[in-house]
């Protein structure tokens, strides 16, 4: 009996000592993994939006297939931390924590990355229009996709304008050959620019087109809009090129758009949240007040009422909080303002075990049994209602959970997941942890110094009247 | 004090008294203000779809920014029908004007030069502005939302039925139990929408995913509660003496609950006032709603829950209707 104990105190102290070197380690890894907080965009900032397809046709393929090009294109931003998720069967999510100019970013993600030449019939078109082309005739930015809601009003429903004939198919475009370049001379000197290639037909026809109108405009197309319209020089052969823009910010996001490959169906931005950094950090600072006092708080109520069994419980609700954190650095769990409230909120479940124990320990020894036995009864004629309390909490975390995952609500899940954590941990350390430290702390209990464990045998009123009551 | 189940219709009438006034802003107030029926709650963004932008004017203070003069800028942009809310925060000791405007919803395939244009025409108006927050929802989206919202309600509701008609199925009527706590996470749902629709009706509090998470976080605390109690009802009714009162059992164990109850609530209180006072501005009614709500559910568990199954062992409801005080019409033999 004793050497289970110490066992079992061994096994709580490697536990609490391994959570701890996470939590302290100076390296901020462990086992060569990082260890540092995640936080969610409410508390450092950046963009979620929520991608859904314009397309009805699409299916649940070309969905994950969106989501697969998308998530290239997310790293080939340089944003850490980032999500790209299938949500049900026609959404996308995409959280950027952090990132410094979020409707840019947005922008290059959501662009379908679709490469157009096109025949303008001799003319020039504006850099910037948006244009109707054989191969996409009603492009989403000519039409209005807004709701009707509020006092907004449909305009514009049909696009008007000419319909230009393609001399490329964007799918024909050969992503391996698309790469930084930097365009030679002319006018304007040296500008950024992206080299592009394209195989099979699309090949054949632009090298067919340029080289029977040398000296005329042809414009080039991404997504519908108008990026330029160069005099053609020379024919180009093998479909192969460079696209000059003005700008390198430019050049990054149409590099990044054809490089990844096109989008296999456009995409609109349902939902989007955006956040600044600086009302995040504010935030933080204000959480960590908030649970260090919670945490306070509720450690000396339970030493008052509780005296001895209070302390080792405020023990317990330590290890409880040293063990949490290191597993939300460790699988990881992103933090989010109300993700640290389900945790704030989850001490004080912790203890509510706690509470109904140390409760059931006075009833039995109020009933004449001895420290051991009252101590052990309390925790076994507790077990049921802790279980069952518990499982409905859990029940509804887990209908949290699913609720926030399938409509990109990251706050939702994220308190989810933290009481839902909060719940598994919180029986290990009220049960475990705190039963095995009252055993171990069992032999110091005498007569004479029954007030250290706040127990009595003297009856209370209410439970005479009962008694009396029912016979 | 010693025998709350003999006073159990005075326990309802406070619960009725707590609801009511809640049921009238949820239901009738809109119905007679508006003149047609409608939910007496304000659906947020999450919702109803649409956007909210948090904007700050640094070095303005309140008397520089009207509302109307920035609705006026929203409405020229393609934003009619903006509404704009002022308030004051403070940024690093200086207060600073904070402006909420709740527009439609971004363009769906445009929304960054309607962000650019609202913007730059703020800024030639009011100097530097700087955007906190900007939050847009679509129809689609938030319709879809408010389904899984109801369906997330009633789904976690039935499958703690389920959950307690089975952890008591070796209790005499098990039904009864998972049946009880859930008219008693009613009566929480009932009050907090309530208050929702009060706070709604007068200080324009708005019902949004968070408010939901509330809500669900409030239905499982309730159940918790209850089951505490009604799993102290069980172990009590196994080991009954003969010719004990149905009524007794579930008194004394109520009341062997009771200091568990009130030392549970206490000890969550505390947290959740610590989260009131420091836990940011963001989920300050989040945390508000659950402090209500969580009051109520211990409220309900122990004067609702466990004196309904009172209330149906006697099956008490054939005497609501006849004259005289039910009180004094208890059988004498127990059921």
């Amino acid at each position: 009996m004793r050497s289970r104990d110490l066992y079992s105190l061994l096994l709580i102290v490697i536990v609490a000592g391994v959570a701890l070197f996470i939590n302290f380690s100076p390296s901020q890894s462990f086992l060569s993994r990082d260890v540092r907080f995640h936080l969610g965009l409410d508390l450092q900032g950046g963009i979620q939006v929520l991608l859904r397809t314009t397309n009805a046709a699409a299916t649940k393929d070309d969905v994950q297939t969106a989501a697969g090009v998308i998530e290239r294109r997310v790293n080939g931003l340089g944003v850490g931390e980032t999500v790209v998720q299938v949500a049900g069967n026609d959404r996308i999510i995409v959280e950027l924590p952090g990132v410094e100019n979020p409707d840019q970013a947005v922008e290059t993600l959501r662009g379908t990355g679709r490469l157009e030449f096109i025949d303008p019939q001799g003319q020039y078109i504006p850099t910037g229009t948006v244009v109707r082309t054989t191969g996409d005739p009603n492009p989403a930015k000519l039409t209005n996709t807004n709701p009707v809601s509020g006092t907004a009003t449909l305009t514009n429903t049909v696009p008007t304008g000419p319909i230009y004939q393609s001399i490329t198919d964007g799918k024909d475009l050969d992503t391996g050959a698309v790469q930084p370049a930097f365009s030679q001379g002319g006018t304007l000197g040296s500008r950024p620019a992206v080299a592009f290639a394209f195989k099979g037909n699309s090949a054949r026809s632009l090298e067919q087109f340029t080289s029977s109108n040398v000296g005329k405009p042809m414009c080039i197309i991404l997504d519908s809009e108008v990026v330029s319209c160069p005099t053609i020089n020379a024919a180009l052969p093998n479909g192969s090129g460079i696209i000059e823009t003005s700008k390198p910010e430019d050049r990054d996001r149409i590099l990044n758009q054809l490089k990844y490959g096109a989008l296999p169906i456009p995409l609109v931005v349902e939902t989007s949240r955006t956040v600044t950094a600086t009302l995040g950090q504010a935030s933080v600072s204000t959480s960590i007040v908030a649970g260090i006092a919670g945490l306070i708080v509720v450690a000396l109520f339970m030493i008052l009422f509780y005296r001895l069994p209070g302390f080792l419980a405020a023990l317990a609700l330590m290890v409880y909080t040293v063990i949490s954190f290191a597993i939300y650095r460790l699988i990881p769990i992103t933090l989010t303002l109300p993700g640290i409230a389900g945790f704030i909120l989850s001490i004080g479940l912790a203890v509510d075990a706690n509470v109904l124990i140390f409760a059931r320990l006075r009833e039995e020894y109020r009933r004449g049994r001895d420290i051991r036995t009252a101590l052990e009864r309390g925790f076994e004629e507790s077990w049921p209602a802790i279980r069952d309390s518990n499982v409905s909490t859990i029940i509804t975390s887990i209908v949290l959970f699913l609720f926030g995952n399938s409509f990109g609500v990251s706050i939702i899940k994220g308190f989810a997941i933290t009481l839902f954590l909060g719940i598994v941990v919180s029986l290990f350390t009220a049960i475990v942890v705190t039963r095995t430290f009252l055993r171990l702390a069992a032999p110091v209990f005498s007569e004479q110094n029954a007030w250290l464990f706040g127990i009595d045998r003297r009856s209370t009123p209410s439970e005479t009247a009962t008694t009396a009551e029912a016979i | 004090m010693e025998n709350l189940v003999r006073h159990r219709y005075w326990w309802f009438a406070i619960s009725l008294l707590a609801i009511v006034p809640g049921l009238y802003f949820l239901l009738l107030n809109p119905l007679i203000t508006t003149g047609s029926f409608a939910i007496g709650l304000r659906p947020s963004i999450d919702f109803s779809g649409g956007s909210m932008w948090d904007l700050r004017f640094p070095g303005k203070v309140a008397t520089d920014v009207t509302t109307s003069a920035i609705a006026d800028i929203f409405a020229k942009n393609g934003f009619e029908g903006a509404q704009v809310q002022l308030s004051s925060v403070d940024v690093n000791g200086t207060a600073t004007v904070e402006v909420l405007v709740r527009t439609v919803a971004l363009s769906a395939t445009d929304p960054n030069s309607q962000i650019a244009a609202v913007t730059n025409a703020l800024k030639t108006t009011f100097g530097d502005v700087t955007r906190e927050r900007l939050e847009s929802v679509g129809p689609t989206v938030s319709q879809e939302s408010t389904r899984s919202a109801i369906i997330a309600v009633l789904g976690a509701s039935f499958a703690i039925l389920l959950y307690l008609t089975w952890a008591f199925r070796l209790a005499p009527h098990p039904l009864r139990y998972g049946v009880c706590a859930l008219i008693a996470m009613l009566h929480d749902v009932l009050l907090v929408l309530g208050v929702a629709a009060i706070l709604g009706t007068f200080f324009g509090l708005e019902v949004d995913a968070l408010f939901l998470t509330a809500l669900l976080t409030i239905l499982s605390f309730s159940v918790h509660d209850t089951i505490v109690v009604f799993d102290r009802i069980r172990e009590n009714l196994i080991n009954r003496r003969s010719g004990e009162l149905f009524d007794n059992i579930v008194n004394h164990s109520v009341v062997q609950t009771l200091p568990r109850s009130i030392n549970t609530q206490i000890t969550t209180l505390f947290t959740l006032t610590a989260l009131l006072l420091f836990g940011g501005q963001s989920i300050r009614n989040f945390i508000a709603i659950l402090l209500i709500g969580l009051i109520s559910g211990t409220y309900s568990s122990i004067f609702n829950a466990a004196q309904l199954l009172v209330v149906w062992e006697h099956r008490e409801w054939r005497n609501w209707f006849r004259r005289g005080n039910p009180d004094e019409d208890q059988p004498a033999v127990p059921a």
